[in-house]
Order: C-alpha cells, then structure tokens, then sequence
C-alpha cells in the first residue's frame, strides 16, 4: 500500500450494515491522488454506501474511514466535492445562487460562471433550478461538485439515466477534472464508462471487492476463461500453474481464472485426478463482469 | 472560506427561496391574516364587552401566525430536504450543519415577525388596537421569540416525516392544536374539559405569553408559561437528534 500523503481517501476495514442487510463487508479501499479510479459493481453492491462512508455521511460499524488523512469532518470536505444522486433541487433558487452558496463554504471557489459553464450550463445560469429538465439537473450537480476546485471528486452514478449522447459529453468533462490532476472517484454500473475514463477500476458486489486492476488487466481477465471445480489442490499450488491469473475459494469449489482453459485444465487433472464438477466458461467483458458477480453471490450464500 | 460570511448567505438564500414559493408564503401570510380580518376585525370589532376583541384576538391570532412559518418553513421543507436527498448533499459539502439549520430558524423567525407585524399593523389601523410603545415592543417580542420552540417541533417533524407527508403532518398538528389551545376563539367559550385539555398544548402557553403582554392573560402568571415552553423546546430538539442521527447510522 503506498504511503498516506499518496492516499486522497480510504476505507480501511470497514463494515456497514442496514438492519440485516450487510451493505459493506470489510472492504478495503484506497483512492491514489490523481488517479482516476472507477467502483464498479450492480445496483445494490454497496457502491453508494461505500462512497457515503468515505464522505462522512455514514458512520462505519466497523473498522476506519480516512479522508486526506483525518477523519471525513466537514474541514477535510473542504477539499472534495461530490455528486450524489439526488432526486431533487430547490425549485425556487437560480443556478448561479445555488453554486454561490455551495462555493461559499470553500476557500477559493470558482466563480459561479465558471462553473456553470464547465457543466455546459452558462447559457442558463439565471434560470430556476425547477424548470431544468432531467439531464441539465445532472449536470448542475456536476457544477455543485466542481464549483469549490476540489482535490477529489466524488460522483455516484453521474450519468444514469442519460443517452448515449450525453454520457459522452459528460465523459469528456470528467476527462477535463482528470486533466487537471484531480482525483475523482466515480461509481458505475457500466463496464464501458470505467473503462473509457478509469485508470484504475475497482470491481464490488455484496459489499466486498471482487477484483480490482487497470481498465487493461480486467479485461485481460476478463478475456480468459473461468475454470470452477472441486479438489484437493491448494490455491497457491494452482496459482502457479500455466496462464492462471488468480484463484480463490468459493464454497467447496476452486475457482480459477486463466487465460486459457485448456493448459491449465490439463495440469489441474495432472496434478489432482480426483479432481470433480469441473466446470469451465468464457468471458466476454459482461460474461466476466458477471462470472465475477456471481461468485460473490456464492461466497455470501 | 469566511465562515460568518457563509453563515450569512445560508440565511439569506434560505429567505429568498421560501419567499418565492407561493406554496409557503401565501397560506402562512394570508391565512392568519384572513382570520384575523374576519374574527378580530369583522365580527370581533361589535359590541363592547370587557375585553376589547380585537386586541385580544390580536394576540392569539399572531400566536397562531407565528407558529406557521415554524412548522412550514422549519418542518415541511427539511422533510422535503432530506426526504429526497437534498440534505444528504448538503452535508457532503464543508457547511456546518448549524448553517443550514440557523438559515432555517432565521427564515422563520423573520416571517414569524412579518405576520406579526402585518396583524399588528391592521389591528391598530381598523381595530382600533391602541397599545404603549412598550406593550407593543414586548407583544411582537413574545410572538417573535415565541416562534423558537415552534421551530424546535418543526425540526422534530422534518427529521422523522417522509417528504410526502409532511405537509399532512403539519396541518393535523398545527390546526386542531391552535383551536383547541384558543387561538382562535377564546378559550372562556370552551367548555371546562377542552380548557383542561389546552393547558397540555404548547399552542396555548405561548397564547397565555402574548395575551399577558397585553395585559389580557386569564392567569396573569408568566413564568409557568415560559418555563412549559422552554421544556417543550427542548424535548423537540432532543427528539429531532434523534431523528436526524438516525441518517447518518
């Protein structure tokens, strides 16, 4: 793990519950400075928990919670900014009033032009935040967000909900922060957004990281094969035959990822003959995205 | 950041924002005001009985009026607020929390003072309401800072009621409590139960406070008033703790 003064943010440890509902399962997350780095993961994976955990909006049961290198009070938010998703605005304030008064709470803001108009707003700046349709809404948070500089960024699901077209042009102003050495922390459901704008993605479901690596290693993973079976082997053993990237246990079984099945199978059965309920499936980005998903299923099952 | 600076733009936003919605600020201007017109001014004017009506009805009429804009402005918008993730955001901001909640009681407060003031003006201009400079100053003090428990209940409502309902929960309270504790007609006509039961509503107590600056309370004693006021206020605020932690657990 590198050093703190490298870390924007962290989840060290940290389990979050809701009722009976495990959200977070001890998950360990680090957001580098500068980086760009996708949570990817279902509706439900504790994605949004995650990142209200680190924001300080939701206090961890269980382990700890670092937000430039204190705890996230408001005077470590001075350096962040976030786009949550939020279903509404007051309807009666203007745009520029409402990115003065989230600007006002920082040390050197952006005038609210500005921001406006990096969120491709500035031509309705004097409008009534009620008569924004659904995707100019969006974009206004993202002014929210940006309009204090932060160092770190956070945005939960910033393009849900949008067309094709204006996921693109959203794209392209989060490139813009990242170009600018922000850090930004993006949640998402889409496998081609994080790989678009992420330097790093971070894959979770049920509350606990399920892989994580560059938008290049997961899908270099994720164009391998996924070989499932039951065996006496240990994991180590097996993680050092050919063209396997990563093994674990889930449940009873041995699940592998390797490139390609056929050596590795042809080892495993070398090495173990007893070997049983040998499965072995392809992955296509989804396919793999899933296959990773399912896996977490299984484990919390 | 300059902190007073932040603190004041809070409030003055908060103001701004209440005061264009037609929703808020029509119903808790207009409705004492109509009241007021009518029972104090219309019918209450006639005839001369030892008390003279309009003064009287002046101040449980700005007792009514003060307590909307608390349980409104204060309640219905934080439901509506945290209800649909607005707060949430908020607080992912560096505001402290005590901006977004002073900007809050200042809005009421100020409104609370604009009613009152509006009542009072009315009064003394058709009600022949003619009262020292001093008993005037200490009527829309009592009214003005009478509003600040009212907030206390408000914050309490906003912080368990769903955004939807709110507005459902205020009027069940606020209306059925200013009757029964005589704001709107005098308690003397109730019958001995009702009044019984108006010295359990907090409503009445800040009525007995403003009726006594007039020199028109039926006790004549203040400091029970006050000290009933001051325990309500506090209850609320311990109960609206609870309610807002419960978001952040």
């Amino acid at each position: 793990m590198p050093q703190a003064k490298e870390r924007a943010a962290a989840l060290h440890a940290v389990t979050k519950r809701y009722g009976a509902v495990l959200a977070v399962d001890n998950l360990d997350l680090e957001v580098r400075r500068g980086e760009v780095l996708a949570v990817l993961g279902p509706n439900g994976a504790g994605k949004t928990t995650s990142i209200s955990l680190l924001l300080g909006l939701l206090a961890p049961d269980a382990g700890r919670v670092e937000l430039f290198g204190s705890a996230p009070t408001p005077a470590a938010r001075r350096r962040i900014g976030a786009m949550l998703q939020v279903s509404y605005v007051p309807p009666t304030m203007r745009l520029e009033e409402l990115v003065k008064l989230f600007g006002g709470y920082y040390d050197r803001p952006l005038a609210p032009g500005e921001a406006l108009a990096a969120a491709g707003l500035a031509d309705v700046s004097r409008r009534f935040a009620g008569q924004l349709s659904g995707g100019q809404k969006q974009r206004l948070m993202f002014a929210l967000a940006i309009c204090g500089r932060p160092d770190l960024v956070f945005l939960d699901e910033p393009t849900v909900g949008m067309d094709v077209e204006a996921r693109r042009a959203f794209w392209t102003a989060i490139r813009g922060l990242a170009a600018e050495g922000r850090t930004v922390v993006l949640t998402t459901h889409y496998l081609e957004e994080a790989d678009a704008l992420a330097d790093r993605i971070v894959v979770v479901n049920r509350g606990r990281v399920i892989a994580e690596g560059t938008p290049a290693e997961i899908k270099a993973r994720s164009a391998g094969r996924r070989i499932r079976c039951v065996t006496r082997l240990s994991p180590a053993e097996v993680s050092a035959l050919p063209g396997v990237t990563q093994v674990r246990r889930s449940g009873g079984f041995l699940e592998v990822l390797a490139s390609r099945a056929e050596p590795a199978v042809l080892e495993l059965l070398k090495r173990d003959p007893d070997l049983t309920d040998l499965e072995v499936t392809g992955a296509g980005l989804e396919e793999a995205f899933l296959a990773l998903t399912e896996t977490a299923q299984k484990e919390a099952a | 950041m300059n902190t007073s600076v932040a603190y004041a733009n809070e409030a003055r936003y908060e103001l701004l924002r209440v005061a264009r919605l037609p929703g808020f600020a029509l119903p808790t201007i207009l409705f004492p005001v109509m009241f007021y017109v009518f029972f104090g001014l219309v019918f209450g004017n006639r005839g001369g009985g030892p008390v003279h009506m309009p003064t009287y009805l002046l101040a449980t009429y700005g007792t009514f009026g003060v307590i909307g804009p608390a349980l409104f402005g204060f309640g219905v918008s934080l439901a509506v607020e945290r209800g649909f993730g607005w707060l949430k955001l908020r607080r992912a901001t560096p505001m402290p929390p005590s901006a977004y909640l002073l900007a809050k009681l200042f809005m009421a407060v100020v409104f609370a003072m604009l009613v009152a003031g509006i009542l009072a003006g009315l009064g003394a201009a058709f009600g022949g309401v003619r009262l020292t400079a001093a008993t005037w100053l200490s009527l829309l003090g009592a009214l003005t800072v009478g509003c600040v428990p009212f907030c206390a209940m408000g914050l309490a409502i906003g912080a368990f009621a769903g955004p939807q309902s709110a507005p459902a929960v205020v009027n069940l309270l606020y209306l059925p409590m200013s009757l029964l504790s005589g704001l709107w007609m005098p308690l003397r006509v109730f019958p001995p139960l009702l009044q019984k039961v108006a010295t359990f509503l907090p409503p009445y107590h800040l009525g007995e406070i403003a009726l006594g600056s007039v020199g028109l309370s039926s006790s004549g004693e203040m400091t029970g008033h006050v000290l009933f006021l001051l325990a309500f206020g506090l209850a609320c605020l311990g109960l609206a703790a609870i309610g807002l932690r419960r978001d952040q657990a």
